[in-house]
């Protein structure tokens, strides 16, 4: 199973990015052998319009069945939902953090977006 | 003859420009206030109402008994209006620009059009102007397709004067398509200079001739006009920074009716804009 955790930059020591749609990279990681890829997001970040919905996009194309970021806008959160990708918003600083508390179940499910779109 | 009045600077004059401009030309003349968003050309009108009408676009509705899930209409819409997962695609009508695109690309015909409302589109008379001006709807981001339909009122029979939104995004774009003549105006000001440097690269882009005015000379610094000499970009008029026209505006009066010495001023712009469309004419052709 792989988890796509936003990010600001490519190892597991790096920060966790509190935006899902405007997040700059996507660390991708496979439970199943412990490996990772770092999957770049920049051209949404710089999207006009549109950047919840096209990250959900991008993160259902790395296989990934689930999502940990800081929060989740209304309109990442219906596309993330209809492609039944599950959805965790962590506080944790790092990657690694996060990480962790998913592998003890520490991580709960949101039950919808948490902030309004352009929310930063 | 259709002319805009543009800017990149917001409140530097457009609609001062605009509104006087077809009031002192004593003929029967339209102004289309293209700026939906807050529209304000009619504050200094006061003209009566004559028209409204709703406006719609076209936003996709889905038949998921017949949708494979293919994603056709996702990978073609450019906005993520529309997106599919493998089953019945999931819809974000508030991001639809309406072009259809997504029903004409679905192989299984399952996508068909409804109507979604984004504003209305209201004419007013006053004296010899026809005011048309949009009014987008609140919570509706997308003013192209309101704009678009402010522009299909342009009649043939009269000079069409639109007052364009600032900047020099899309609804300042589709205000300027198809417009013989753009008049640009900025202040003297580095605020005023950085914003006209943009717009004069909009409309360069966009191949339309154009020069500049200059509102409220007697402020700020040289550097517009150093900029304009140097780019060899016409400054067609000036308008001082006189107290008495702001007092005016203040009031909701237009200068030519306020101040008429004024008046000259503005039928002289537009027998210099005559000659200017005349001499850049063959260039078009």
């Amino acid at each position: 199973m792989k988890i796509a955790f936003t990010v600001s930059g490519d190892t597991l020591e790096a920060p966790l990015d509190s935006r899902f749609g405007r997040a700059p990279k996507f660390l991708v990681y496979d439970l199943d052998n412990a490996s990772f890829e770092i999957v770049d997001n920049e051209q949404n970040l710089n999207a006009a319009q549109g950047a919840g919905i096209q990250s959900a996009q991008k993160v259902v194309e790395t296989g990934s069945t689930a999502v940990v970021t800081g929060h989740c806008g209304p309109n990442a959160f219906r596309a993330l939902n209809a492609a039944s990708v599950k959805i965790y918003t962590s506080e944790a600083s790092t990657v690694a953090e996060a990480l962790a508390l998913y592998r003890d179940g520490k991580l709960s499910e949101a039950g919808g977006s948490d902030v309004e779109g352009h929310w930063v | 003859m259709i002319l805009a009045v543009a800017s990149g600077k917001g409140g530097t004059g457009k609609t001062t420009v605009s509104a006087n401009l077809a009031r002192a030309l004593e003929e029967k003349t339209q102004l289309l206030d293209c700026d939906v968003e807050e529209p304000n050309a009619h504050l200094f009108l006061h003209g009566k109402k004559l028209d409204s009408t709703t406006i719609n676009i076209a936003v996709p509705k889905v038949d998921a008994s017949i949708c494979t899930g293919c994603n056709a209409c996702g990978t073609f819409c450019e906005y993520s209006a529309i997106i599919s997962f493998g089953k019945a695609p999931i819809l974000f009508p508030e991001m639809c620009h309406g072009c259809g695109g997504c029903m004409k690309v679905c192989p299984q015909h399952a996508i068909t059009e409804s109507e979604k409302r984004i504003g209305t589109v209201e004419t007013f008379q006053s004296e010899n102007i026809t005011l048309v001006h949009g009014r987008i709807d609140v919570g509706v981001a997308m003013a192209p397709p309101l704009i678009n339909a402010v522009k299909k009122c342009i009649g043939s029979d009269m000079p069409a004067i639109l007052d364009a939104p600032p900047g020099t995004s899309c609804p300042v774009i589709t205000t300027l398509r198809k417009v013989d003549y753009v008049l640009l105006v900025t202040e003297p000001t580095p605020f005023g200079l950085h914003d006209l440097s943009l717009a004069v690269d909009m409309v360069r882009e966009l191949s339309i001739p154009f020069s500049v005015i200059v509102n409220r000379v007697g402020i700020g610094d040289e550097r517009v006009h150093t900029f304009c000499q140097q780019e060899d970009i016409p400054i067609i008029m000036e308008i001082p920074d006189d107290r008495r026209i702001a007092e005016a505006y203040s009031r909701g009066e237009l200068m030519v009716d306020a101040l008429p010495e004024y008046k000259k001023l503005f039928q002289d712009l537009f027998e210099k804009i005559k000659k200017e469309i005349q001499v850049n004419a063959p260039a078009l052709n």
